[in-house]
Formats: structure tokens, sequence, C-alpha cells
């Protein structure tokens, strides 16, 4: 080819030119506001329309809380120090903040509440992140005694022989896993119950006389503030979680009656609002017990709150369970696993993966309607903002700074476990890939 | 745990009963349902032995006794003179005229929001995320109260239109935003405007005769006509040329101020309002993510096929994205209206008086019959969830069928 | 995860099992300790303070009866009550007592088969409106706006006033107080109503007192008091004299600052019978001897409860009007000790 090159003086150029700078509109901010602000009329407009109104919130809000007044003993104090200027009045919250965390514990016990607190993050950690070590879930499975001691206190012996008494249903249930699965999960509480109910309280008030162990009792209607939403919503999300397994398998069970049992309880339960069953929980469950037996406040309403999430869980794992293609069924039962079996080793842990999500979901609903206990005289963050706090001669007249003290809280937490909830969405969906 | 035994089969044992997979299930549900109706008996027989102890029956008597207490925003006649039954009536009615307004408006923020937070334009992604996740990650309850303080501090009282220096004053003389609510022109039916009205219910029907005659047309022959013109036109030319031919029958009264309140016109309450805007927000939040979730779900070569089809964006959403988004959107919508009913039950917070607030608030309160009182409230509102869950499920169906 | 709340309650349960019948001073003997169901919160009558303690007219009720049953003020456990759930929550066994701003009433007597045990403050319901609305009397209040507490008589009593004398308005439920205040505050309403009591705490906590009125029409009658449950007589009977006590001591002069000087014996037989120098009073009520001595020791006598929380020395600046002793022209009139 070269051979019979032409003479074509061509034009190499062997040196590259300095680059030219982009355009002033194809670069950095104005590129970067051009693409997303404003490339079309429409966008344009809407544009400005946001930009205003962020204007008015943030012009609303920001004179309210940065000319606050932080120190104060009393409204009136308050609206001395604004001498008419807008500000919030936030020294109801720096006085009042042990009462609005920790309603009326004992605030020398305070330290208690904080540990369990503080420990709880401890147990939750190896549920929520599966690299760190599986050997932590010994304590998550030791923190709800050690939680139960810590913030009611009484003798350590109570929960102690709680613990020993979930042990020896575990045991019966060991013992007897091999001849029956259900056989054994019923025989195992079976054991479990009878060993609080018959032994638990004679052996525990027994050996607190020999070793006391006791720390000073708190009692239950002394718990209140933000501390009750956190019980509250923790240990009913605890607990409803395998009621509302149960009640998912009962409700994909080809028995009948099983089947019309959970449906009913589902649909009635998700029928009604939480609010009329706390009033259950409050004005009728003692109704419903023999003459003489009355049951502490928060477990009425933590057996309520449970048994409405419970319907809720169920309806998201039995999405979780739908939503498993059916040979999964077919594979467990052509191995010739029982249905147990099937259910615990191949279905169950593929159906609760596909449901975490609603399931958090509902967790976070939870939580959020804990507030609602408040409607029934409990003192939890709202009731004591609106009770105790708003009744009382010094604070009476502020409102907006408690509810939207209140309303941070529970974002900060609620919007932490969505975040958390999305981090789990994403690392399942690669799973898949 | 088995005393039954059938001596007729002799190869029959009762540990089968257990055992064999053919009669465990059997054996397990009358096990199950034996114990569920003891104990529904046990609770039964526990309350009448309590209500026994305390001298106190159930009877539902109190329902036809006077109720002896005003109810403000009342949709059908009520006087304190009225019974308990129609006060739970006029409750019945607040719930769902709350319910009714709040899924609408929470529809219309939630989609709006939905497509907003997926728009290219930075800003207002950015401030449609922050909006949901404010509205999402606070209590319900403490959005109520927040709304309903917002909604009586920042409106004026009625007594800043009054005077000559009112530091108020009514939007074009008919519509005054008070911290009571809401004042509109009230409309007055004279004799003759029944004819209006059937002519402007006739023009909706033949604006929606005249789309579906432009669609056929264009699919038949592919020739469009200017449907919004003429819809216009039908919308107003008839009715407004039968009101005037009529002699003008229907009027308005405006408000007016007129002692402590303004009269004249239709108030609609602010604790409506606060309740009303509270649970569309909250909701609507919900709502525009199962919107953002379900415009995702398409696949972009939906958008990509309808763009190099030559669609507008406006169409492509309209007629591309969303009605295959809304399999995946109507599911968790029906929920979520249901929730947004159940929710009004928190109306006692701010004053509203729906069915919590009469039967579960007052007539509970002034009889002191809570047994009776929380379980109609629980049967109404199962009836109504019910209702709602068993009609939305009958449209989830219809839009499913054409999937196939 | 959490089963140990339901165990340790289970426990609990089975320990603090209440007999909702006849032998209520026994269980609270047993027990150590009142339980005494109080309003949410009220100021003057039931408000917490910072450190968590309840304070209030009604407050001082239950402690005095927690002194006269078990000799110790501060033996009480206190479960604050919202209207709608405070008869059941009497009734189920949870608390002893209620002393929770309750209007005596005859349905709630007979109807609801509760106990009143007596009137610790007569009360009846009145209007306050802004002085700038020019208005003198509640006949002039035809087309009002008025904000009302839900859940009370004074909406029955609200409906029946308006009725009566042919003029319309227009209710405003509101749940607590404290927000029927920031409604008032804000104009959602021309008129407050409530107990005449509760109007005039409520206006002590205004930033401008003065720039409200109380009309003076007072249109119902609330008897105030506290009450237990239908059918356990001999209870009935410790809160109804320890109510007794208070007032009784007021009238023979016996206050906190010269009680233990009277309880060694004066010439009086009246003071000595009640404060058991004298006679056996407390035995007959099933209680220690020195009954009406603690519990007057407690918080004083009723008039000093009464100057102490919502008398007017303290922002909420009640006159005793029909709280007066009978003897000084009010409706007080304790039956005589012995």
């Amino acid at each position: 080819m070269s051979g019979s090159a032409p003479k074509i003086q061509a034009f190499v150029r062997h040196d590259t030119l300095p680059s030219v700078a982009p355009p002033v509109s194809e670069t950095g901010a104005v590129k970067w506001l051009r693409e997303n602000l404003f490339s079309s009329v429409g966008n344009s407009i809407m544009t400005l329309l946001a930009a205003y109104c962020l204007y008015a919130l943030i012009s609303a809000i920001v004179p309210w809380v940065f000319n606050g007044v932080w120190r104060a003993d009393s409204i009136r104090d308050c609206r001395e120090v604004l001498d008419g200027a807008v500000g919030g009045c936030f020294a109801v919250i720096a006085e009042r903040w042990p009462q609005l965390v920790f309603g009326n514990y004992p605030s020398e016990h305070y330290g208690r509440a904080v540990i369990a607190f503080l420990m709880l993050f401890v147990a939750l950690a190896p549920i929520l992140f599966i690299e760190l070590p599986r050997k932590m879930l010994w304590f998550t499975g030791l923190f709800p005694f050690i939680a139960y001691w810590l913030i009611w206190g009484g003798t350590l012996w109570l929960p102690i022989l709680a613990l020993v008494g979930v042990v020896a249903g575990f045991a019966a249930f060991r013992a007897l896993e091999t001849k029956s699965f259900f056989g054994a999960l019923i025989a195992g509480l079976v054991v479990t119950l009878a060993f609080w109910l018959f032994l638990a309280g004679p052996l525990s008030t027994g050996l607190s006389s020999v070793v006391p162990l006791t720390l000073e009792r708190v009692e239950s209607r002394e718990i209140g503030g933000f501390m009750i939403n956190f019980i509250l919503g923790t240990s009913c999300i605890a607990l409803s979680l395998p009621l509302g397994i149960a009640l998912a398998l009962g409700r994909q069970s080809n028995l009948p009656i099983i089947k019309m049992i959970c449906v009913m309880f589902i649909e009635f339960i998700r029928g009604v609002p939480l609010i009329t069953l706390l009033f259950v929980a409050s004005v009728m469950l003692a109704y419903f017990l023999p003459p003489g037996t009355n049951f502490d406040l928060i477990l009425r309403v933590i057996i309520m709150i449970t048994l409405f999430a419970s319907a809720y869980m169920a309806e998201a794992i039995r999405g979780g369970l739908a939503a498993l293609p059916k040979g999964q069924y077919e594979a467990g039962d052509s191995l010739g696993l029982d249905y147990w079996q099937s259910m615990r080793l191949i279905i169950l842990p593929q159906a609760l993966k596909i449901a975490i999500p609603s399931i958090v979901n509902i967790a976070i609903s939870l939580f959020k309607d804990t507030t609602l206990v408040s409607i029934i005289s409990m003192f939890d963050m709202l009731g004591m903002i609106k009770g105790p706090i708003l009744s009382s001669t010094d604070w009476f007249g502020v409102y907006w700074e408690l509810y939207v003290f209140a309303a941070l809280l529970f974002f900060v937490f609620t919007f932490g476990i969505s975040k958390y909830s999305q981090y789990l969405e994403r690392k399942l969906a690669t799973d898949h890939r | 745990m088995s005393t039954m035994s059938d001596p007729t089969q002799p190869v029959f044992r009762l540990s089968m009963l257990v055992n064999d997979t053919r009669y465990r299930g059997i054996t397990f549900q009358i096990i199950a349902f034996f114990a569920i109706v003891f104990l529904f008996g046990w609770m039964a027989w526990n309350a009448t032995q309590n209500l026994a102890a305390l001298g106190q029956n159930i009877s539902y008597g109190f329902l036809g006794e006077g109720a002896g207490y005003d109810i403000n925003q009342k949709l059908i006649p009520y006087a304190s003179t009225d019974t308990h039954l129609r006060a739970a009536f006029v409750g019945i009615l607040n719930t769902l005229l709350v319910a009714f307004l709040g899924c609408i408006t929470a529809t219309i923020i939630g989609v709006t929001v939905g497509v907003l937070r997926l728009s290219n334009n930075w800003l207002v992604a950015k401030l449609m995320s922050g909006y949901v996740e404010i509205f999402r990650n606070v209590p319900v309850l403490i959005w109520i109260l927040i709304i309903f303080s917002v909604m009586s501090n920042a409106l004026p009282a009625p007594s800043a239109f009054r005077g000559e220096n009112a530091t108020a004053s009514m939007v074009m003389d008919a519509f005054a935003f008070t911290n009571r609510g809401v004042y509109i022109p009230r409309p007055v039916w004279e004799p003759g405007s029944w004819m209006v009205v059937t002519v402007f219910f006739l023009s909706i029907v033949g604006i929606f005769a005249l789309r579906r005659y432009a669609v056929k047309l264009l699919f038949d022959t592919g020739r469009e006509i200017p449907v919004l013109k003429l819809s216009l036109a039908i919308f107003f030319v008839p009715t407004l040329l039968v009101y005037f031919l009529t002699g003008m029958p229907i009027s308005l009264a405006y408000p007016s101020l007129q002692g402590f309140n303004f009269q004249g016109g239709i108030q609609i309450f602010g604790s409506l309002i606060g309740l009303w805007f509270a649970l569309a927000l909250y909701t609507g939040a919900f709502i525009a993510e199962n919107v953002r979730g379900g415009i995702m779900s398409v696949s972009k070569g939906q958008t990509e096929a309808a763009a190099a089809l030559g669609m507008r964006p406006g169409r492509i959403m309209r007629l591309v994205i969303l009605p295959q988004a809304l399999r995946v959107i109507i599911p968790p919508l029906i929920s979520q209206y249901l929730n947004l009913t159940k929710n009004s039950s928190l109306a006692a917070a701010v004053g509203y008086m729906d069915i919590t607030g009469t039967l579960g608030g007052i007539t509970l309160n002034q009889t002191g019959r809570s047994f009776e009182a929380i379980l109609l409230l629980m049967l109404f509102y199962l009836i109504i969830s019910l209702s709602i869950a068993g009609v939305m499920n009958i449209y989830n169906n219809a839009i499913k069928l054409k999937e196939r | 995860m959490k089963k140990t709340v339901f165990l340790g309650a289970l426990a609990i349960a089975g320990v603090a099992g209440v007999m909702a019948s006849a032998q209520t001073l026994d269980d609270v003997k047993a027990r150590g300790a009142l339980n005494c169901g109080i309003s949410t919160g009220l100021v003057g009558f039931a408000s917490q303070d910072a450190n968590g303690e309840w304070q209030g007219f009604d407050v001082a009720v239950c402690r005095a009866v927690a002194a006269a049953v078990l000799g110790d003020a501060s033996a009480v456990d206190f479960t604050p009550t919202t209207n709608q759930v405070r008869f059941e929550v009497l009734n189920s066994g949870e608390i002893d007592m209620l002393a929770r701003n309750t209007t005596w009433t005859f349905s709630r007597d007979v109807d609801l088969k509760l106990e009143f045990a007596g009137v610790n403050y007569y009360d009846g319901q009145g209007f306050m409106v802004p002085a700038a609305l020019g208005v003198t009397s509640a006949k002039e209040l035809d087309g009002a706006t008025v904000c009302i507490q839900a859940g009370t008589t004074t909406e029955l009593n609200l409906a029946d006033f308006f009725r009566i004398n042919n003029m319309s308005y227009q209710p405003v439920p509101i749940s607590t107080a404290s927000e029927a205040q920031q409604q008032y505050l804000a104009g959602s309403c021309d008129v407050y109503t409530t107990d005449a009591s509760g109007l005039a705490a409520t206006r002590a906590a205004f930033e401008d007192p003065s720039g409200h009125i109380i009309l003076p029409e007072i249109i119902s009658k609330e008897p105030l008091g506290p009450l237990v449950r239908h059918g356990d007589n001999e209870w009935g009977d410790v809160v109804r004299w320890t109510l007794n006590a208070l007032i009784a001591a007021e009238e023979l002069g016996v206050t906190s600052a010269n009680i233990e000087e009277l309880a060694a014996g004066t010439d009086n037989p009246e003071i000595n019978r009640l404060l058991g120098s004298e006679g056996s009073l407390g035995e007959m009520l099933g209680v220690s001897a020195d009954w009406a001595k603690n519990a007057i020791a407690a918080n004083g006598n009723y008039g000093e409860i009464f100057e102490r929380y919502i008398g007017q020395n303290t922002p909420i600046g009640l006159a005793r009007g029909l709280n007066a002793q009978w003897t000084e022209g009010g409706l007080l009139y304790a039956p005589p000790f012995r």
C-alpha cells in the first residue's frame, strides 16, 4: 500500500491542542442548574414554586427556633424574655426533659433504664446485621430478662426462673422433637407456662429470701414518657412476629376450621381501629377475666397491641408465602418432609426473607401507634405532654414546642428504622442476582 | 385428648388420631375448635359474673333515650332532644364524610407527589421526598394535633373581620377563611332550579359520550376532533342557557358576619378541615411511596417504546405507564384507604364529632354504657372496613382481568 | 423476645388479685397503699410537678384517706384517668376510690352503681368571654360558638340552657382543658364554658387575665366529690367520714399547726372524739383511733387544703363562696362526730 502512496500533503498533527474549557453552560454549577432545575419552561416554573415554598417554610421556622428561649422557669418568664418577639419557649423541654423521656420513673434509677436502653442496641445488633458474630445472639436471648429486671426491679430470681422455664420448655421440645415437631412445640409451651405459673412464683420468693439479689421495685404506673413508647414498641414487635407466623401458616393451611379461625381473627383485628382495641384493654378486658384478677395496665396494652400487630404481621408473611413458587412446596413434599419440616427448613426462611420489607414497615407503624395509648390515659410521651405538663400552672399555654419535640424524637427513630429497611432491601436485592 | 374411638373399625387405634396424617388434621381441628369455644364461653361466663357482682347488666336501651347534647356538624337534622341512636348516626355520617374527603385528597396528593418525586427537577424531587419522609415517620396523632394547631392559630378569628379597621377580609366577598372553619356561599334553590340541574347532569353525560365518540372516531378513521373545546362548550353553554331562560332560579347566599359568627353560607368546620388535611397529608405520603413503587415497577423499555412511537411525556405517563403501574398500586392503596378510615377515629383529639366522638365519646360518658358502646363501635368499623375491602377487591379483580 | 414482661405481670396478677367486692378496707390495709384515681391533669385539682409528685385539691383528698387508713399520707398510688374510663377503672377494682372532680348525679349514683362519699367542692357551670366582645350576660350569647370539654356534664347543661332560653349556639367539643384554652385564646370560639372553678383556673393562667370576664350566670349545680364502688359500705364510710373530718376540723378550728396540741386532749368533747382522745370512733370505722388526726395532719383541714391549692393566694384565686362553712354562709356542713 505504502508504495503507491499518492502525493498528497497529509496534515498530521503531532502535538495535542491545549484543551479548551467547555462552554460555561455545560460545566459545573450552571450545567447542573440547567439540567436539574431549568431544563424547560415548566420545569423552571416548578423550581421557582418549590423555592418559594421552601423560603416560606424556612422564614417561618428559623426565627421561631433561633429566638427560642431555653432557660426560663415558666411560660410567664418565657413571655417576658421574648417580649412580644416570635420565638419558641423551649425551656419547657429543658425543664421537663426527664418527664418526657422517663415519665414518673424514680429519678435515682434513671441509670437502670438507660443501661437497659443501651443494651437493647447490643441485643438487636446481631439480628439487624448478619455480619456480626452469631454468638451475640445468646445475649439477645438473655436481654429480655435482664431488661425486665433493670426496668421493673424486684428480685433477680423472677427473671432467672423465667429463663429456667424457657430452658425447660426448650429441653422438652428437643426431647420430643424427633417424634412430632408440632407436638414438641406444644409440649414445650405447656412446660414453660406450667413452670411459670406454678413453680416460678413460690421458688422466687423462696430463693430471694435466701439470697435477695433485688433492685428496688418500680411500679408500672411510674413508667412513662418516651420510655413506654419504646417498651411497648419493642416488646409488641418481638411478640407479634411468632404469633404472626402462626396466624399466616394457619390461614394458608388446608385444615378448614383452623383456617376459618385464623381468617376471622385477622379480618376482625384488621377491621377495627387500634384505639377501640385499646379501649377494650383499658375498660373491657377486666370484665372478661375471672372476678378478682386484675392485670397490670401495661400488660393489658401489650397484649392488645401484640394481637393487633400480629394480624398485620400475618398478612405480610402470607404475602411472602404466596410469593414463593409452588415448586418450593412440591420440592419439600417430594423430599418426604412432613408439613413442619418443610415449613421450617424450606418455606419459612424464604418467605420471611421476602416479607422483611413489609415486616419492617409494620414495625415502624406499630412504634408510631404506641402514641395512641395517651388516649386511654397512659402517660406516654404524648400523654405526658397533654396531661401533666400542659396542665401544670407553669406551662399552661405551651403547645408547639412540645409537639414538635415529640415529632422530632419519633422521626429520629422511625427514620433510622426505615433507612435500615432500605439497606436491607438493597442487600437482599443483590442476593437475588 | 382422644375420647372418640370408633369400635366398628378394629384396625383403628387411638394413637392414630395423633400419629396418622389422615386423622391428625381432624383431631387438631376439633381440639382447636373446642379450645376456642371454651375460651369464649369462659370469657362470657366471667363477664356475666362480673357484671352481676357490680349489679349491672348489658342493655342497649340507652340508644333510645334522649341524648341531651348538641353536635356542631350534622349532615342530618339533629337536636339535643333526639336519641343517642340518632346522635350515633350523625357520628357515622361524619366519619364517612371525613374518610371520603380524606381518601380523595390523599389520592390526589399521593399521585402528584409520587410522580413529582421521580421528576428530573432536583429541587422538586428533594422537596417531595422531604415531605414523604417527614410525614411518614411521625405518628399521625401528633400530625393531627399539629395541623389543627396551625389551623386555629394561623387563620384569623371571625372578630378580625369586624369593624372599620378589620385586619382580615373576605376573599371576593364570598369566601371567609377563619379559624372556626371556611365559609362558602350557599346555593339557594328556587322553583325551576330542577331544570337547570337536570340539564347540567345531562351535559356531563354528553361530555362522556363525546369522549367515547372521539376515541371511536380516532380508532376508526384516524380523525381527531378538538375534544377539550367541545367538552367545555357542552359543559357551559346548555346549562347557562337554561339558567337564564328560566329566569335565574339558583342564587347564592353569601356568608356575612352577623353577631358572633358568619351566617348565611355553608360552614366547613375547622375540626373537619384539620382532621381531613392531617389524614390526607399523612396517608398521602404513604400513597406517594406506593405510586412511586408502582411507576418504577414498569420497565423503562415501556417508556422508551412509547417515546419511540412519538408520544409526548404527559401521554406516556397517562396512557402507558399509569395503566400498568395501577395493578401494582391498587392493592396497597386499598389498605391505605382502610388505614385512613380507621385513623379517622382519632377525631376526638380535635373535637370532630365522628362516631368515636358521639357514640364512643359523649354517649359513652353520659350513659356510662362503655361495654355496649365499644362493642357497637367495633362493629361499625368492622362493617365499614369489610365493605371497603370488598368493593376495592372487586375493582382490583376487574383490573387484573385485563392483564390476560 | 420479651416474654418476661408477660411473666412478670403474671406474677403481679397473681399477687395483686383484687377482690372487687366487699373488703376494700382490708385490701388497702393488706396492700399498704391506697389506689386512688385522679384526673390526668387539671390545674389546681390534680397536676404533677417537675418531680412527678401529684399535687392539688383532689389529690389532697386521696392523701387524707391514705393517712386515715394507713397512717401515711404518701402511701397512695395515683392512677390518672380520663373522662371515658374513670368509672370502669373504679368498677374493675383497679382503684379503690375516685377523686376526680366528678359531678354527683342521679344516674351515676343509681344507674351506674357508684357511691358518692360526699361533696368536696360545690361548683357550677359558668361562661367566660373576652372582654372585648362586650357581652355582659349569658343571655346575650345567641349564635355564639362555645368551647366545651367533651365527656362531662357541662355538655348537657349547655344544651339545656340554650334550649330553655331559645337561643342557638355551636358547640366545639375539646378533650382537655389545655387544648380548650388554646382554642379559646385563638378565637376559635367566643365563649369557654366549664365549671366556674375551672374557668378561674384557666383565666389565671392567661397572659392578660383582665382581658376576659366570667359572666355572672351559673347555669348548673355541680357538686363534685370522691366516689367509691357500690356495695362496700364500710369502705364508703371510711371515705365519707374522712372527708367529713376535714370539714369538721375547719369548723372546730383544728389545723395542721395546732393538731398535735389538740390531740393531747381538750375541753371540747367533739374535738376529742374527732381526734381519738375520747370515744372509739376509729374502732367503729375499722381504722386506728387517731385516723382523723392523721388525715388532718396530712394536708391540714379543708380550709387549709383549699387555700393551698385553689384559694385566693394561688394563681387560681378562687373565693370560698359556696364552699365556706355553713357558719359563714356556705354549704359545708359536716354531720356531728358522735
